[in-house]
């Protein structure tokens, strides 16, 4: 039995005893919302028995705007730039996914370029925020500085490139429902060449840094453990479920967009813990960097958008649709009725950062109070998404 | 043996290190704002109105359809449209915005509203540098700070702007074209009623204003 | 075996499970796939079957959320025949409105899906209730929370219902349809003068755009 078990079974066996009342040495913590570790504005309400974690209640809504009823009062079109807004850290996943479920509820169809280029900046993004995710990780854990900004310097690369084609770094209103918004500008594609043919250079560098490190080891590495039925059960998606050991992958299921028309490789984790987690990320990057290659070589000349997609007025018969894709952080989802009028009727998001941090007490019980820090960096949450 | 990462990890840090003195690629901050990077022709932040020719006043391309209003989704966008018409450097006779505030405060920088507009009459501008002591009435820009010339649009963003002149030169060469079938239908209707009864207002024989006057180039 | 559609879906739970009405409800838009509802009460044996049997295994709860469809007034035209002259009167019906809470399904052992499972409350006032299926599957633990809390849908057997995004001791629920915005919650002049008019009436006269 590994020591944080021992420790959570020690202290489980001992609250039982005590019929699980507060023995008076229990300590409350309110971490957050004003927190480093904590990404953002999220709160853990923590209960500590000496440094050890036994009962942890996350509580949200502090950056909470109500995406949902905005969406409801605006057009199809109007709520594509909000959408940037929830994972901020991957807006074009976000326009994918958007943009997917109201074809799919309006019956558009995608030309092959737009496809193409959707399929790029989707990697591009998940290049970018696995990249960053794994600095943050690491300043979680203590690592400041170094880690983080050599993830960000890569980042920086990836956002000049979303940049030149979109107009902006982060909030990119990139995809239009059939297709694009524009196309790719000239010489974008060899720099975009350039990018992945250093990435690994990059990584190689990167995880000499890091993968090897004792620290990390010991930090990581029997931490936070998710067992694989839990893990379904409780919806958790994305890296995180498949560093439990079970072959989800979205791109792979639902064959959504052309990726069937990629060869890539699903990497999956033993253990379930957050060095699993990490190193997925890690995986899944050169996974995407092959995806990468095959799409720039591939990417036919044509139309970006089909011309029969109105921008103004847009009204999809009534009905109702759901789209989901594989964003970096998990399945993100978007579940749209309509009434036939100019505006949703019904505009949910499924945020994968939300429900992968249903089982977050879970992981976090026994352990000490740093390790949930640690285990709550490797969700890799966005609190845009959480509390949207 | 233990430790060992750690020792490769320091290794890679010391080797990023001396790098940082030879390869520019590692070290790529650059000191704002006396040093700027070049940014792409994509890049957007606030619109702006375009005018044609010189005078803002006179030359703006809107004409107050308020369709950006519409279709801005935080709402950033405040038209009132004009009751009067006037003559447009075009020569077409139409509204005007009498008033037309952005509040950049509120503008998340979009681009619908250009997106939307059929009259390429608002642009993405690449300025960035609003920051101001006054939270309110300095960044809720008006028609006056808004307009910026056709020229301006150019050399910020040269291959946009050559497009939507294409779309301008296109479309007025199509209403030039119009105006010509109406002048002469309407002059074969006047020349008709004039057979038919003498006493008619001079007006009528006039071809509209404009028409045949310009040749069918891009407009200035 | 391919993912049973909706209809035969029907067949197997009802076959399955004795006394269980499982209603279809057709969905027009273009992916066209129906949904089953089915009433709250039986919604906990319907959601464990469909979770365990070996030919379904849906294993996943990937969405749940709330819509909310308010009062309506539906308009029917009857044509009756009066002493040989047909008269047409019009008969507008009251449809009590509902909340609805909507499961999508998928199975991630056997990857399909997915099956679009819904259950409504009797009404949008004293009795809006339906079964929770957190503890068939633990991913509806924060969604049944949220849908609580922006909707307003209790959900019985919950193990943790509290509001989630909205701060304790909020009253309203936001994502209603007939929920009516707070107009002092934007009181700087913005453009657009009917926010500040209607703040005004709450804040010291601020200095307004002319």
């Amino acid at each position: 039995m590994s020591l944080p078990a021992a420790a959570s079974h020690a202290i489980r066996a001992r609250l039982d005893a005590e019929g699980n009342a507060s023995g008076g040495d229990q300590l409350e913590v309110a971490m957050g919302p004003q927190h480093p570790s904590t990404h953002g504005v999220f709160r853990m309400d923590v209960v500590l028995d000496g440094e050890t974690v036994v009962k942890l209640k996350p509580v949200f809504g502090y950056l909470h705007r109500n995406h949902e009823k905005i969406a409801e009062g605006t057009s199809y079109l109007g709520s594509m730039p909000y959408t940037d807004r929830l994972d901020y850290f991957c807006s074009l996943t976000n326009n994918w996914a958007y943009a997917l479920a109201v074809e799919k509820l309006a019956g558009l169809a995608v030309p092959e370029r737009a496809e193409y280029i959707r399929v790029i900046t989707a990697e591009l993004t998940r290049l970018q925020n696995h990249t960053s995710v794994c600095g943050f990780l690491l300043q979680d854990m203590g690592a400041l500085g170094t880690p983080l900004m050599w993830a960000f310097r890569q980042r920086e690369k990836v956002l000049d490139l979303v940049e030149s084609l979109t107009g902006a770094r982060m909030m990119c209103n990139y995809m239009r429902f059939g297709g694009c918004r524009c196309d790719l500008p000239p010489g974008w594609i060899a720099q975009a060449r350039v990018l992945v043919d250093e990435y690994p250079r990059f990584l190689e560098e990167f995880e000499a840094l890091l993968s090897g490190n004792e620290i990390l080891m010991a930090r990581t590495q029997g931490v936070g453990r998710l067992p694989a039925a839990l893990a379904v059960a409780a919806g958790v998606t994305g890296p995180m479920l498949r560093a439990s050991g079970v072959d989800h992958d979205l791109r792979k299921v639902d064959r959504y967009g052309i990726y069937d028309r990629f060869q890539f490789r699903v990497p999956l984790g033993d253990h379930g813990d957050v060095f699993d987690r990490y190193m997925i990320r890690v995986l899944e990057l050169r996974e995407s960097l092959g995806i990468l290659d095959q799409a720039l070589r591939d990417i036919p000349p044509g139309p970006v958008i089909d011309p029969k997609a109105k921008l103004r007025g847009f009204r999809p018969k009534a009905g109702e649709a759901y789209g989901r894709i594989e964003s970096p952080k998990g399945e993100l989802g978007f579940y749209l009725v309509s009434d036939g009028g100019p505006n949703p009727y019904r505009y949910r998001v499924r945020p994968p950062s939300l429900i992968n941090l249903t089982i977050l007490e879970d992981m976090c019980l026994g352990h000490s109070v740093a390790d949930a820090v640690v285990i709550l960096g490797s969700v890799d949450i966005v609190l845009g998404e959480v509390d949207r | 043996m233990l430790g060992q990462g750690i020792a490769k990890g320091l290794l890679q840090t010391a080797r990023n290190l001396v790098a940082t003195y030879v390869d520019k690629d590692r070290l790529p901050t650059i000191e704002y704002p006396e040093e700027r990077q070049k940014l792409p022709e994509a890049t957007r932040q606030f619109p702006f109105l375009v005018h044609d020719g010189d005078d803002p006043s006179k030359g703006l391309r809107c004409v107050a359809c308020q369709i950006c209003e519409k279709e801005c989704p935080p709402k950033c966008i405040y038209i009132v449209k004009s009751k009067d018409k006037r003559v447009d450097y075009k020569g077409q006779t139409q509204f005007y915005p009498a008033v037309f505030d952005i509040d950049v405060s509120v503008c998340m920088s979009c681009q619908i509203c250009v997106e939307v507009c059929p009259f390429e009459a608002i642009k993405m501008d690449t300025a960035f540098e609003f920051s101001t002591p006054d939270r309110f009435g300095a960044l809720l820009l008006d028609k006056h700070r808004l307009a910026k010339s056709a020229a301006h649009y150019r050399e910020i963003h040269p291959a946009d702007a050559a497009e939507s002149d294409a779309v301008m030169a296109a479309e007025s060469a199509k209403a030039e074209a119009k105006a010509k079938g109406d002048a002469e239908a309407k002059a074969k209707a006047a020349a008709a009623k004039l057979a038919a009864v003498p006493n008619v207002s001079p007006e009528a024989q006039l071809p509209p204003p404009n028409s045949g006057s310009d040749s069918p180039t891009m407009p200035m | 075996m391919s993912f049973p559609a909706p209809e035969e879906l029907k067949t197997i739970v009802e076959a399955a499970l004795h006394g269980v009405r499982v209603e279809l409800v057709p969905n027009p838009a273009v992916p066209s796939q129906s949904s089953l509802r089915v009433a709250p009460a039986d919604a906990d044996a319907v959601a464990r079957f469909l979770r365990d049997d070996p030919r379904l295994l849906l294993d996943c709860c990937s969405n749940v959320t709330g819509i909310d469809w308010p009062d309506r007034d539906e308009k029917t035209k009857t044509k009756t025949v009066v002493d040989g002259v047909e008269k047409e009167t019009e008969v507008v019906r009251r449809v009590p409105g509902t909340l609805e809470v909507v499961y999508h399904l998928y199975s991630v052992a056997l990857r399909h899906g997915p099956a679009i499972l819904r259950q409504r409350t009797a009404d949008r006032g004293g009795d809006c209730s339906v079964t929770s299926l957190t503890p068939v599957w633990r991913s509806c633990e924060f969604q049944e929370r949220e849908v609580f809390d922006l909707f307003g849908v209790g959900f019985a057997g919950h193990p943790d219902l509290r509001r989630i995004l909205m701060w304790d001791g909020y009253v309203d629920h936001p994502m209603r349809k007939d929920y009516v915005e707070p107009d002092d919650y934007e009181y700087e002049p913005t453009p657009h003068d009917d926010v500040l008019e209607r703040a005004k009436s709450h804040y010291p006269p601020t200095e307004a755009k002319p």
